[in-house]
């Protein structure tokens, strides 16, 4: 069940999206969201469409493998559409109704909207690997050092997180298990008992979690972990001309959908 | 052969301990030697094991890698790259998500120029023939895979001296073997000096030396042949002996006069059958 989550996770492949720089990547994701965000009429939503299918065409992304990162998000997007529908004002579907036309319009576009910003930045975790991802954040950010900002550390951390996602998966698999040797139930009852339920399990994983932290520190010392400072990397991230390709192609996305905008499209 | 660490009359109390987790060990381990350290659960082995690259330092007494005590924080990087430390659990020393990522780590901190560290992941995922699985994810790997790269990534910082602290508690059979199989064949044809702490026998075996702790103190010190062969020292300690000498000690107790330093199968195969003649 845990291990359905694909939202996050690394798939090496060699298309020409894995090839692109982390950080050509990183900005072409906030481009992304920027265009998504200031798209108001259909003919911009069907750009952004577009725009995205082309890319997970390139990336080799199946349809199939990008909707089951949605699955744990579902909830949210119904939930956006129905308060959408019911909270816009404008002329009713039939005479008397709350629900409207506007309503109904609204709920399909947010709940668009919210699916492609999923799809996009599942793109980026998709065919970036966590490491190049955290380095290329890093190198981003370098600039906030000189406000002592703590990015080094902060990358480490994030790397770090997302290595210990599956390991942690698998833990909490075999603390569920034991419980429910031991007569634990977690399928029934209202939502607070459910919630109590998780209780057994969220106890363990955090003392072990903390156990991991610890020995993991320890092993980091040994292998002359001392911080960024005079740290080098064996993959040295490289802009090539495919990432200015790229990045004027996002440019000119970008300005297509501020052009949209303006006339209303 | 030189010293390459030497521990002179350490003695180390855990904070908010009473009670001494060492008390006065002196040791000299020699270039290019294999070492075991055998012990019960709270012998102090594994403290011992981790004064050997200052992640704790002496209450008293000194440690010295190379002549330099690991007291001088100064060098602490150079004493930490000088000699590698493996851990029980592999999970809770991979650092990285992807196999080469990970073994490139330890160069990486020490700031190695990139070409050399793919030179160094290289050749140390071969060494410990875990090289077609480069581009793995390592919690796809077996526990004596992850065990292996583990020693990879000790390697990749080109240490004279590895330290392994229980490598094999958690592994399977199959696992075990594989990763002393490894680390035999770095102490023999590398030259690298191994510092193997277990409770395994058998992986004693074959050891230069066996060193037995108990309470904080070492018990007993000497080739592998020489320690079994005190049946009564070792089964007072709580632990067992190999199943040969186990076999020939039996055997005497019955009157026979076998020599305990048989140690390996067939050389105890033959001593009981030259008895028989």
């Amino acid at each position: 069940m845990l291990k359905d989550i694909t939202l996050g996770q690394y798939f090496p492949g060699d298309t020409v999206v894995h090839r692109l720089d982390a950080r050509t990547k990183l900005l072409l994701v906030i481009v992304y969201i920027v265009a998504l965000f200031n798209s108001e009429g259909w003919m911009s939503y069907a750009l952004v469409i577009a725009v995205t299918a082309l890319s997970m065409a390139i990336a080799k992304i199946k349809p199939k493998s990008a909707l089951k990162g949605l699955k744990p998000l579902v909830i949210i997007i119904i939930l956006t559409a129905v308060l959408n529908i019911f909270y816009t004002g404008g002329t009713p579907i039939i005479e008397g109704w709350i629900i409207t036309w506007e309503g109904i319009e609204r709920a399909v576009m947010m709940s668009l909207r919210i699916i492609l910003l999923i799809v996009g930045t599942f793109m980026l975790t998709y065919t970036t690997s966590p490491i190049a991802l955290t380095d290329g954040l890093e190198i981003m950010l370098n600039p906030l050092k000189k406000i002592k900002v703590p990015v080094h550390e902060m990358s480490m951390m994030m790397s770090m997180a997302l290595r210990f996602i599956p390991t942690l998966i698998e833990e909490t698999d075999k603390i569920m298990s034991a419980q429910k040797a031991r007569g634990a139930d977690f399928d029934s009852g209202n939502i607070f008992q459910r919630a109590k339920a998780l209780l057994p399990i969220l106890v363990p994983l955090f003392v072990s979690a903390f156990r991991r932290a610890d020995e993991l520190a320890i092993a980091m010392e040994s292998r002359c972990y001392h911080g960024g400072d005079g740290r080098t990397r064996m993959k040295q991230l490289k802009m090539q001309k495919i990432d200015a390709f790229a990045l004027i192609l996002g440019a000119l996305f970008l300005a297509a959908v501020f052009v949209m905008k303006k006339f209303g499209l | 052969m030189e010293n390459i660490i030497s521990i002179k009359n350490v003695h180390y109390t855990y904070p908010g301990d009473e009670i001494e987790s060492l008390c006065g060990v002196s040791l000299d381990i020699k270039k290019g030697s294999f070492v075991t350290v055998l012990g019960h659960n709270g012998s102090g082995k594994s403290t011992l094991a981790k004064h050997l690259n200052a992640i704790l330092l002496p209450t008293e007494g000194e440690v010295l890698v190379n002549g330099i005590s690991t007291a001088d924080e100064d060098r602490l990087l150079e004493i930490r790259s000088t000699v590698g430390m493996v851990f029980q659990n592999p999970d809770n020393q991979i650092v990285a998500n992807v196999v080469e990522d990970d073994v490139a780590f330890a160069p990486e901190n020490l700031g190695v120029a990139p070409e050399e560290i793919r030179r160094r992941v290289d050749n140390a995922l071969r060494q410990v023939d875990m090289y077609e699985f480069k581009m793995h994810a390592p919690h796809l790997l077996s526990g004596g895979q992850k065990q292996r790269v583990a020693i990879a990534g000790v390697i990749a910082m080109e240490p004279e001296v590895i330290v392994l602290d229980e490598p094999t508690a958690m592994l399977d059979p199959k696992g075990r073997r594989e990763v002393i199989d490894t680390v035999t064949k770095l102490c023999r044809e590398k030259g690298i000096t191994v510092v193997l702490i277990t409770h395994h026998m058998s992986e004693c075996v074959d050891a230069d030396r066996v060193i037995v702790m108990s309470n904080g103190s070492v018990i007993a010190d000497d080739t592998p042949e020489k320690v079994f062969s005190q049946v009564e020292l070792m089964h007072r300690e709580g632990l067992t002996v190999p199943a040969t000498t186990q076999i020939m000690y039996e055997l005497n107790g019955h009157g026979w006069h076998l020599p305990l330093e048989a140690l390996g199968i067939d050389e105890c195969a033959k001593q009981i059958a030259k008895e028989l003649k």
